[in-house]
């Protein structure tokens, strides 16, 4: 999922910092905010193999990448995870495992200590079990809370990532409760960003103002609380803020992810972005595909910008929003984030959150993420 | 939040497990790596790190690092304040 770029505080000079291996879009689960492409389906005969994983990994090195996220879809579902976290160790990576938990068993978490993996993200929807299993699309709350403790109890740093939205937001208090229980380290509570799945059901998904004002003051409270005991990061969504995210801290700058198939990407959903070429790393060299690839050159810096963006005063500092939600809400990459109010897009954002607002609405059903649930015929699978 | 630590010479500061201090080639620097993060330090900030492994107290640390840099004058003061930042931050703990 996109980052607003807070926690790299790092000048990446030019190099790819932030490395993450999207290793399968396989998964359980059928999240109704899945970030995954709507036709994920189509990627797993497709998907690269161990020796041309430990290949990306050697060659993300020397491009000088230093934190390296195994992601998915689901990356336990991949036999070679052990393996791949023992090269990315050797080669100095400081690797995280982004895991929704299922799969992740005893055995295997004492195999990835073992293979040395660092630090393990693990992802919980709410302190409620009906609601999470609901949300989730199967029986996974109790599952996802005993992997959690056996998390801890392995000894491994975590990070709670709890994506939010107006299903869960009311009870963010009995999450961070939960999460104190378990004893995280690092608890995210991420309002989620609207792209593919999430965008599809945006309508049921966003939460009203009054929802994030009140969640922020449960955080606000249980900082106050806890100290330094557990750290707490709170996403607000781009939709109610005034200027756009920092989107990956800039195309091409320090974010590099590589999906299942091997195709290099400047973040993990700019395939919504039509027109454009993705080449992979199996017909070109990572530095190439970073350094010189059509795709990563198309919008770095500030070149391509259009107006308001390029005169603004604050483009070295959100270097115009996100490309990916330009293209999707307005129809042009290169145009201004319409998350910003300076935006001549901006109503479509306003409408959005209007909508969130209403009291008589007409609730729709939540399209889960999952094979026929929509037509993906019509997009270009190359 | 809880108001800031202050080290006294016999002091032994430990760093957090979750933080991982390595020498980093490309970037020609020390790092401290932890979850989602990454930080590049300066040289003295890396050289008083290492020896923050609840092995030597502060005032060994001191003693050390005056003798690997040239221009040692305030020194002293400035990895107190050092210690009490990294400590604020979390990368040091009692």
């Amino acid at each position: 999922m996109p980052k607003d770029g807070l926690e790299i505080r790092l000048d990446g000079q030019g190099k790819p910092m932030w490395l993450v291996l999207e290793l399968t879009y396989r998964c359980p689960l059928k999240c109704v905010w899945c970030n995954n492409p709507l036709d994920f389906d189509q990627y797993s005969k497709k998907e690269l193999s161990t020796e041309e994983w430990k290949r990306v990994l050697h060659e993300g090195r020397e491009l000088g990448a230093l934190q390296l996220g195994f992601s998915g879809g689901e990356p336990m579902l991949r036999d070679d995870i052990e393996e791949l976290v023992e090269e990315a160790e050797r080669l100095g990576y400081y690797t995280n495992l982004i895991t929704s938990g299922v799969g992740l068993t005893l055995e295997r978490l004492k195999a990835l200590k073992k293979a040395g993996l660092k630090q393990i993200q693990l992802s919980l929807q709410s302190a409620n079990r009906d609601l999470t299993d609901e949300l989730v699309g199967a029986r996974a709350h109790d599952l996802k809370v005993d992997v959690a403790r056996m998390i801890k109890a392995e000894g491994f740093p975590m990070v709670l990532n709890v994506p939010i939205f107006r299903q869960n937001i009311d009870q963010v208090e009995d999450i961070l409760g939960l999460a104190e229980d378990i004893g995280v380290d690092y608890i995210e509570l991420a309002n989620i960003q609207y792209y593919n799945w999430a965008l599809l059901n945006r309508e049921e998904l966003l939460p009203t103002r009054e929802q994030i004002e009140r969640a922020e003051a449960s955080v606000v409270a249980t900082r106050e609380r806890l100290g330094k005991k557990m750290t707490i990061y709170f996403v607000i969504p781009d939709y109610y803020e005034t200027r756009p995210k920092a989107c990956m801290n800039g195309w091409g700058t320090i974010h590099l992810t590589i999906a299942p198939d091997g195709a290099a990407l400047p973040c993990q959903e700019v395939r919504v972005i039509e027109g454009l070429e993705f080449p992979t790393v199996r017909e070109h060299s990572l530095e190439w595909l970073w350094n010189d690839s059509p795709l990563f050159k198309k919008f770095r810096g500030d070149e391509w910008m259009k107006e308001p963006c390029r005169t603004c005063d604050e483009k070295e500092k959100d270097f115009g929003g996100c490309r990916c939600q330009a293209f999707l809400l307005t129809g042009d990459a290169a145009n201004t984030d319409p998350a910003c109010a300076k935006s001549p897009h901006h109503h479509v954002i306003e409408m959005a959150v209007n909508k969130a607002r209403q009291k008589h609405h007409e609730p729709k059903p939540l399209v889960r993420r999952q094979i026929g649930a929509v037509t993906t015929v019509f997009m270009a699978h190359k | 939040m809880s108001e800031n630590r202050h080290f006294e010479p016999e002091d032994r500061p430990q760093m957090d497990p979750k933080y991982l201090l390595r020498w980093e080639k490309s970037q020609d620097a020390y790092v401290l790596l932890y979850p989602e993060g990454v930080i590049k330090l300066n040289s003295s900030a890396a050289e008083i790190l290492k020896r923050c492994t609840g092995e030597f107290n502060v005032d060994k640390i001191t003693a050390e690092l005056k003798a690997l840099f040239v221009d040692s004058t305030n020194i002293e003061k400035s990895i107190y304040k050092f210690l009490e930042v990294s400590h604020a931050k979390g990368w040091i703990r009692d």
